[in-house]
């Protein structure tokens, strides 16, 4: 054995086991914070703010930032008493004591409806958590918006604005389509923005060109195809990529992408760009698809179809009004909207159109981890939603079939 | 060879290395320590008290609470050993004080399945109990 005086030498002597020792070589901290931000993370600004530089650092860290910047609008993950359960909804209730965030702050879909909560199968418990999970949030300052869509529901910020967006396809669609900056943030490192007004300058927010190319193969595609993309994309690129051999995206394909690609890996950013750069290239053909397909898509019929994971902004309920124009939905169809569309489509008369062809209409929840599907109740599901799919068959257990929203009407109406 | 501390602290325990990367929120039970993902390579198993050593984290960013709430019903790992960091991993694990570090390639893949190692992120090396 090496005689070395070290701590190292001296654990191994204690445990009288045979040991090897890999040595490594540590890098140094990389992230430059200013005095008052070394003075917080030492905590001599409260616990609140200790906790919030705490985690900027790590995730600072972790996505090799140098320093942090200021952003101007934090969006929230974390408030659906379903995900985030006891553990969270104590924390939250904790923290809202004393904390007050510092930038505009809006925030993530719940688990119901307040306006029809009652007719589903919702227990008292989990109302009573969620609600205590609202407040504990305006409380500490957020803006009870309740969708996963702030992109459709607020005016955008002026071009390259830092923003900093914990829901995964809002971060990917302000990156990619809003000529935002936002890191694909988590649930922690989106509420540390928000409490501090900060949060890291990692890679995706620098102007970085995509390192793979991902070359669309497959003609006339719909909005589940864009979103099995997203969902293929998302598992083989880094922080972003560039897909090429597409048109623009209409709002549905475009969302669709945005939602499959943040549920399948750490991709926060997609370009779209014909031409042939020197990246490493993929090809999305049939093979993938169907590859992809299979992975999500476990039958072929469901009981209920659900619309909406992102929640559906109003261009696409004014286009879902003018396809049920004169039919009906042979099932149950639920269709998750946020609050704010819900309103302008009640004025402009798409509400009435979709609720009288049959669709329940929700508001401030979504298909994704909504605990208004029980597999208790419920067999299988049809959306054309690849993160709803996803969630679905993980969490809530249940069957999916996957089907474009063409084929939905098609196929489920009468 | 070059490693990052992402958090900090110390750990003990035996490596449970997973193929797949880990979408916290979807795969793994907050209450158990479960992983319910079939198509994960560990479907089944506990990641509670390992050293958990996975690729990276992947999909939803409220996967953080979900390492929040391990933590607060004793099922989380003692420390995470990842190849490529994110921020859903990184935030959990700083807001839950579980120490976790990222790897280069090379050293990433020395680490095995069912060692024993002890880990100080203030110190300069792992060590592997044979």
């Amino acid at each position: 054995m090496v005689l070395i005086i070290s701590r190292v030498v001296i654990v191994l002597l204690l445990s009288q086991e045979r040991c090897t020792i890999l040595y490594l070589k540590r890098n140094k901290l990389t992230m430059e914070l200013t005095k008052d931000e070394e003075l917080a993370l030492k905590g001599e600004k409260g616990e609140t703010l200790e906790m919030a530089y705490r985690i900027l650092v790590a995730t600072g860290e972790a996505t090799n930032a140098d320093r942090l910047v200021p952003i101007r609008w934090a969006h929230i993950s974390g408030v659906n008493y379903n995900t985030i359960g006891d553990a969270g909804e104590e924390f939250l209730s904790d923290l809202s004591q004393h904390a007050k965030v510092q930038v505009k702050t809006t925030l993530n879909p719940m688990g119901y409806d307040i306006d029809n909560v009652s007719e589903y199968d919702i227990g008292e418990d989990f109302i009573e958590k969620q609600e205590s999970i609202r407040r504990s949030y305006e409380r500490i300052g957020v803006i009870p918006s309740f969708s996963c869509i702030p992109y459709e529901i607020y005016d955008l910020p002026e071009k390259g604005t830092q923003v900093s967006f914990a829901e995964s396809n809002a971060a990917i669609y302000a990156n990619s389509i809003a000529h935002l900056k936002t890191n694909k943030e988590s649930a922690f490192s989106a509420l540390a923005s928000a409490l501090t007004g900060k949060s890291p300058y990692s890679d995706l927010r620098k102007n970085d060109k995509p390192n793979l190319t991902i070359r669309m193969k497959l003609e006339n595609p719909d909005e589940l195809t864009f979103g099995l993309l997203g969902f293929f994309a998302g598992k083989i690129a880094d922080d972003s990529v560039t897909i090429s051999g597409t048109k623009e995206l209409d709002k549905r394909s475009c969302k669709s992408l945005c939602g499959g690609m943040g549920t399948s890996g750490t991709c926060g950013k997609f370009v779209l760009n014909n031409e042939e750069s020197g990246s490493e290239k993929v090809d999305f053909d049939d093979k993938e698809f169907q590859k992809t397909f299979d992975e999500l898509n476990t039958t072929d019929t469901g009981d209920l179809i659900t619309l909406g994971s992102p929640q559906l902004g109003l261009e696409e309920i004014a286009d879902l009004a003018a396809m049920l124009k004169g039919k009906n939905f042979k099932k149950r169809c639920m269709v998750f909207c946020p609050r704010a569309v819900q309103e302008q489509a009640r004025k402009l008369g798409y509400y009435n159109e979709v609720k009288r062809a049959g669709c329940e209409i929700l508001c401030d929840c979504c298909t994704c981890l909504t605990p208004l599907i029980d597999k208790k109740n419920v067999d299988a599901v049809t959306t054309n939603s690849i993160k709803g799919a996803y969630y679905l068959k993980n969490s809530n257990g249940v069957g999916v079939n996957l089907k474009p929203i063409r084929k939905i009407i098609e196929e489920e109406t009468k | 060879m070059t490693w990052k501390v992402i958090v900090k602290g110390k750990a003990k325990g035996k490596i449970m290395k997973t193929k797949d990367p880990i979408n916290f929120l979807g795969a793994v039970d907050k209450k158990s320590g479960i992983i319910r993902d079939e198509l994960h390579d560990r479907f089944q198993q506990s990641i509670k008290d390992t050293i958990l050593v996975f690729p990276h984290g992947i999909g939803s960013s409220v996967g953080a609470y979900t390492i929040y709430s391990l933590k607060s019903n004793n099922s989380a790992p003692k420390a995470m050993i990842c190849q490529k960091s994110d921020l859903t991993v990184a935030s959990g694990c700083a807001l839950a004080n579980i120490p976790m570090i990222t790897a280069s390639k090379e050293q990433y893949d020395s680490l095995k399945d069912g060692q024993k190692i002890n880990l100080d992120t203030d110190d300069s090396a792992i060590i592997f109990h044979e």
